[in-house]
Formats: structure tokens, C-alpha cells, sequence
């Protein structure tokens, strides 16, 4: 039975981590995932968890110690934010070329500079490279079950890579809504123990754990590591929908709303969504053929699934909430245009990218996005393919 | 759904009474949302809040820019932000003040709506012996904008207060004839 609730998204993070009780949690603290670490330590303290609750001195030395865990054979997990998860950067390559399921939960906040304390995907974006399976939430009940299927994603034989669960700093860390629970039993269950094939503790197979690659191996490691993020493609799906069996939820790679017979499309992720169907919402009462792709999944990238939801559209808006400086758009608009190359009848696109540093998105920013849609959908002149939405003139 | 602003400074407690009402509108079974909008945080700063309440789960997640209630924590706020910024006419704002609605309604750049003066200092002084104005301003918010059913709020309160102060039983009291008085003596 689901347990009725209200609780922040961080604190929804920490009580997924103590429901599985990983064996060992590095931390370092940074706004705005600092509760996490915050909450768990108090699980520690209270004899809630059996976990090794270890402080250390950087977030590079915080992910170091994870990867250590990891190689031992142990499940490990951390927490970070903005400058730290790029203070990680080093590590987060070697996580995912050793092949090691840790778990970082990413309250994802703006990088400097200017310094900034709010929400945009500047952090996560800027390690979409890294190797780890980037999973994002709308909500805390998503960023939740997220979490909840984490684990078991990335421990998977066919995958082995480290996972990122992504939250909206402040947005939905520190915002307290309604959420479904489930028993610690139940949770623990579904996530079950984490058996790792090879692991440095096993005395009956020595092993050498990232090792220098030299160019005889380097390339065949770094193949392989892309086929196992294609294979966890497949992974998600089925963990998700054993979720769903499990406990009545569904994912999938992304979420359509609305999709059936839109006309103009927004592909967004994260909060923004939610605000962004609210406006879908609005101009379906009005007969708009309007709807909505929600990007769960950013890495892998769903890019064959995402064309073929897109295909039938005739103008579609990505929502950047990154500026990647490449002068051309940002990275969601990049995946998402190159996915759509090859279609033989795609919809004109644009890219809009918004809210950054924590600048607020809402229904009404929305729906001017939708408008300029339906002007380019009805002949109207493309205008900019990049562009930014929601700063001051001058 | 009721959407509701509040304005405090920081350090009074604004974010708190926001979670309070939460809180409070979930254990009547609504879905709700309470979030703090954040910056540099610094003591007396001014501050804001947000409750959204509602018979479904709330998509929107934005600020809150024309709100049914606003909540002013601290009176001397409206003399440097505009806190009826974008209020709904036939809402409310509430200000913890010992003046009259007549005397504030003076500072509120032109609001036409209701307005409403609470003594959340005098209150508190005189039920809690120290000054905290979250406990009489959420009653306040409830008595005045109805989202939670008044009896059920003061009973579900009692609840949590037993529970949040299982170890201080002597607060426990103190804080419910708060809530009771604020109820009777919101004013406009």
C-alpha cells in the first residue's frame, strides 16, 4: 500500500536512499542537495540505516571515495549540485569507463558566473558526455520513483554505468507537494541486493580495477561502454515497467502529452513541463492541437523515439534550459534536431532556451511560445531558430 | 485552487507559516504545493512565499503573480514592496498590524479588494509569553481565506502540535489558544 505523504524533493531523495540503505554515502555539501546528505546523516544517527556515512573533503574526493566503494564491491551514492558536480568532472569519466553503478542524486542549479544559487540544467548538461545514464523528474513523486529504479538500471548486467538522478533545484528540492510513498519492504524488494559479477574484494578473482588503456584497448573500452548505454535503453524500459506492475506508475523514455494529433509541439524536461501541459491544457479547451514531449530519459537519448512522436507535427519548440554557447542552440535542441534528420517529412524547429539562473517559466511565457508555433505551422516566417526567452531588453 | 503570497522578511519565519499551511490543507486531504522563491539569503531581508491548494494535483510550477491571499508578515514591508501586486480583487491580503484595515488600506497602492489587520504580536505575547507571528498569522490565512474547513484545522493542528511537541507538552496549549484567538480577532 502507498503511503500518502508530502515531502520536499529532497527529502523524497534521502528517503528513497534510506528505503535501499546503500552501503556506503560520500558526501560533500553544496546548495541546493545539501538536505540530502543532511537528512540521511540523520537516518545514520538514528540507527534508521547501516550505512557507511562517510564526510569528505571535496565532491572530487566524495565521488573518488564512491568509486572505491563501487570497486569493492559495494553500492554507493552520493549527492551534488552545480560547481560540484563539475568539481567531480575527473571522476564522473572514470565512473563510467570502470563500468561503476554508482547512483548521484543532482539537485541541478545554474554554474557560474555570474554566481548563482537557482535552478537551470547548466550542471547536468555540461556532463552529458560523461558516460552516466541521466534520468530527469517533473516532480518529487517522479524524481522519487526515479530514484526507486535507479539502482537497478544501472547495476544491470547489460548496462553497468552510473546514473544520474536529475531534480530542479529549488523548484522541486525544496518545494513541499503531495507524494506516494511506498513500504520500506516493498522498496526494498523491488530494488533488491546488489550482486556485482567482478569486485576487488572477491579473493577468488584478482582483478585490476582502471588500469592505463593504452591504443591497442583504449578504443575497444570506450565501444563497448557506448553499447552498453545503447542497451540500457532497453534496460529502463523494462525496469519501468516492472515499476509500473509493482507499484501501479508508469514511465517510459519520454512522456507525450497530448501527442496524438498535435499539430505544434513543445519537447521540454523537467518542472517546466508540468507548467507547460498546464498551457496545453488552456489551448486545447480553445481547440489548438497542441501537446507536449517530456524528455525523462537524456541519456541515453531517445532519439528514434522522439522522431517518430515528432514526425507528424508541423512546427516543434525544444526548450533549452542550458545555454551552450554553441551559437546555433543548446544541447537538447541538438540531440533533438539530429534525431530528426533523416525523417522524410519532419517539422520545422526551433530552439528557445529559457529560465535561466532560476528565471521564472510560466504559463504565460509558455503559451507565447505556443503562439509563435502556430504562426510558423500556418506559413509564417520561421523568425530565429535560436533564440532566448524571459531576459530584459538592453 | 487557491493560490496564496506571502511576505515576510528573513529570519521571521514566512517559509515556516507557508509549510504550516500546507501542512495543515493536507491533513484535509487537498494536494498542495509550498515553496520559498530564493536568493541571497540574509536575516530582515525581504522574502517570499507560496502555497498552492487544490482539489488535484497542482502542474504549474511557477511563482505565484496574481494570488487569491497575500499574507504580510511584517507590516513595514508594504512601505518598500508592492504586496497587492497583481491580488485578485475578490480575495484578500492580511497584514500583521495593531492599525486598522482603514489605516493600512492607505499603503496599498490603490488595492480594492478586502483587507485585513491582524495583531500577531499582541497575540502571540499574549498566548505564547514571546513573540512568534507565524502561529497567529497561518490561523489568520485559514480563518479568512476558508481552505481549510476551520474545526477540522484546529483539531488536526492539536494533532501535530502533541506530535511536533511531545516533549514541550507546556508550548502545546499556548499555541492552540493562539490559533483560536487569531481566528476570532482577524479584523476586515
Amino acid at each position: 500500500m502507498s503511503i500518502r505523504e508530502r515531502l520536499s524533493g529532497n527529502e523524497a531523495i534521502a528517503t528513497a536512499m534510506r528505503q535501499i540503505e546503500p552501503d556506503v554515502f560520500a558526501m560533500f555539501p553544496i546548495t541546493p542537495s545539501t538536505e540530502i546528505p543532511q537528512y540521511y546523516a540523520s537516518y545514520v544517527a538514528d540507527g534508521k540505516v547501516d550505512t557507511e556515512f562517510v564526510c569528505m573533503e571535496s565532491e572530487h574526493s566524495a565521488l573518488s571515495a564512491c568509486l572505491g566503494a563501487e570497486a569493492a564491491g559495494c553500492r554507493a551514492v552520493t549527492a551534488t549540485s552545480s560547481a560540484g558536480l563539475s568539481y567531480m568532472n575527473e571522476i564522473l569519466y572514470v565512473a563510467g569507463s570502470m563500468r561503476l553503478p554508482v547512483v548521484i542524486a543532482v539537485s541541478c542549479r545554474a554554474l557560474t558566473g555570474p554566481i548563482n544559487i537557482n535552478h537551470d540544467y547548466s550542471d547536468s548538461m555540461a556532463e552529458r558526455d560523461s558516460g552516466f545514464i541521466q534520468l530527469y523528474g517533473e516532480n518529487n513523486q517522479e524524481v522519487y520513483d526515479n530514484y526507486l529504479m535507479a539502482h537497478r538500471v544501472a547495476e544491470h548486467p547489460d548496462v553497468r554505468l552510473p546514473l544520474m538522478v536529475c531534480e530542479d533545484g529549488f523548484i522541486t528540492s525544496h518545494a513541499i507537494e503531495n507524494i506516494e510513498l511506498e513500504e520500506d519492504a516493498a522498496v526494498k524488494a523491488f530494488v533488491g541486493t546488489y550482486e556485482p559479477e567482478h569486485y576487488l574484494l572477491n579473493v577468488n578473482e584478482p582483478l585490476a580495477a582502471g588500469p592505463y588503456g593504452i591504443s591497442a584497448y583504449y578504443m575497444e573500452a570506450r565501444v563497448a561502454q557506448a553499447e552498453a548505454m545503447k542497451r540500457a535503453k532497453q534496460v529502463i524500459l523494462d525496469v519501468s515497467a516492472d515499476f509500473e506492475k509493482t507499484f501501479g506508475r508508469s514511465y517510459g523514455l519520454f512522456e507525450s502529452y497530448m501527442m496524438d494529433d498535435a499539430e505544434v509541439a513543445m519537447v521540454i524536461m523537467g518542472s517546466s513541463a508540468g507548467t507547460a501541459k498546464a498551457c496545453v491544457d488552456g489551448l486545447r479547451s480553445r481547440g489548438i492541437k497542441a501537446g507536449l514531449i517530456k524528455v525523462r530519459v537524456f541519456r541515453p537519448f531517445p532519439g528514434e523515439e522522439i522522431a517518430e512522436a515528432l514526425k507528424n507535427c508541423r512546427a516543434v519548440a525544444v526548450m533549452d534550459k542550458s545555454e551552450g554557447f554553441s551559437s546555433c542552440g543548446g544541447p537538447l535542441f541538438a540531440e533533438t534536431a539530429s534525431a530528426c534528420i533523416n525523417l522524410d517529412k519532419r517539422p520545422k524547429m526551433i530552439d528557445v532556451v529559457f529560465g535561466l539562473g532560476g528565471r521564472d517559466f510560466t504559463v504565460k511565457a509558455a503559451d507565447s511560445v505556443y503562439s509563435r508555433l502556430l504562426d510558423i505551422a500556418s506559413g509564417g516566417d520561421i523568425g530565429p531558430v535560436y533564440s532566448h526567452l524571459g531576459q530584459r531588453e538592453g | 485552487m487557491i493560490e496564496i503570497r506571502w511576505h515576510g522578511r528573513g529570519g521571521q519565519g514566512a517559509k515556516t507559516a507557508s509549510q504550516l499551511l500546507a501542512d495543515a490543507a493536507f491533513m484535509s486531504g487537498k494536494y498542495v504545493q509550498s515553496f520559498p522563491e530564493y536568493g541571497p539569503e540574509r536575516s530582515g531581508a525581504p522574502i517570499t512565499a507560496y502555497n498552492r491548494i487544490s482539489d488535484e494535483r497542482c502542474l504549474i510550477h511557477s511563482n505565484i503573480y496574481e494570488p487569491d491571499f497575500v499574507v504580510v508578515v511584517d507590516e513595514t514591508l508594504i512601505e518598500s514592496v508592492d504586496v497587492t501586486s497583481g491580488l485578485k480583487e475578490e480575495g484578500a491580503v492580511i497584514i500583521n498590524s495593531s492599525r486598522s484595515p482603514d489605516e493600512l488600506r492607505g499603503s496599498l497602492k490603490g488595492y480594492r479588494g478586502r483587507v485585513c489587520a491582524i495583531d500577531a504580536r499582541k497575540i502571540s505575547m499574549d498566548c505564547l509569553g514571546s513573540y512568534f507571528p507565524n502561529t497567529p498569522m497561518l490561523a489568520a490565512v485559514v480563518a479568512v481565506s476558508g481552505c481549510v474547513d476551520r474545526e477540522q484545522f484546529l483539531s488536526d493542528m492539536e494533532t501535530s502540535y502533541r506530535h511536533k511537541f511531545a516533549k514541550k507538552p507546556q508550548v502545546i496549549e499556548g499555541n492552540l489558544k493562539c490559533l483560536k484567538a487569531a481566528m476570532e480577532e482577524v479584523r476586515g
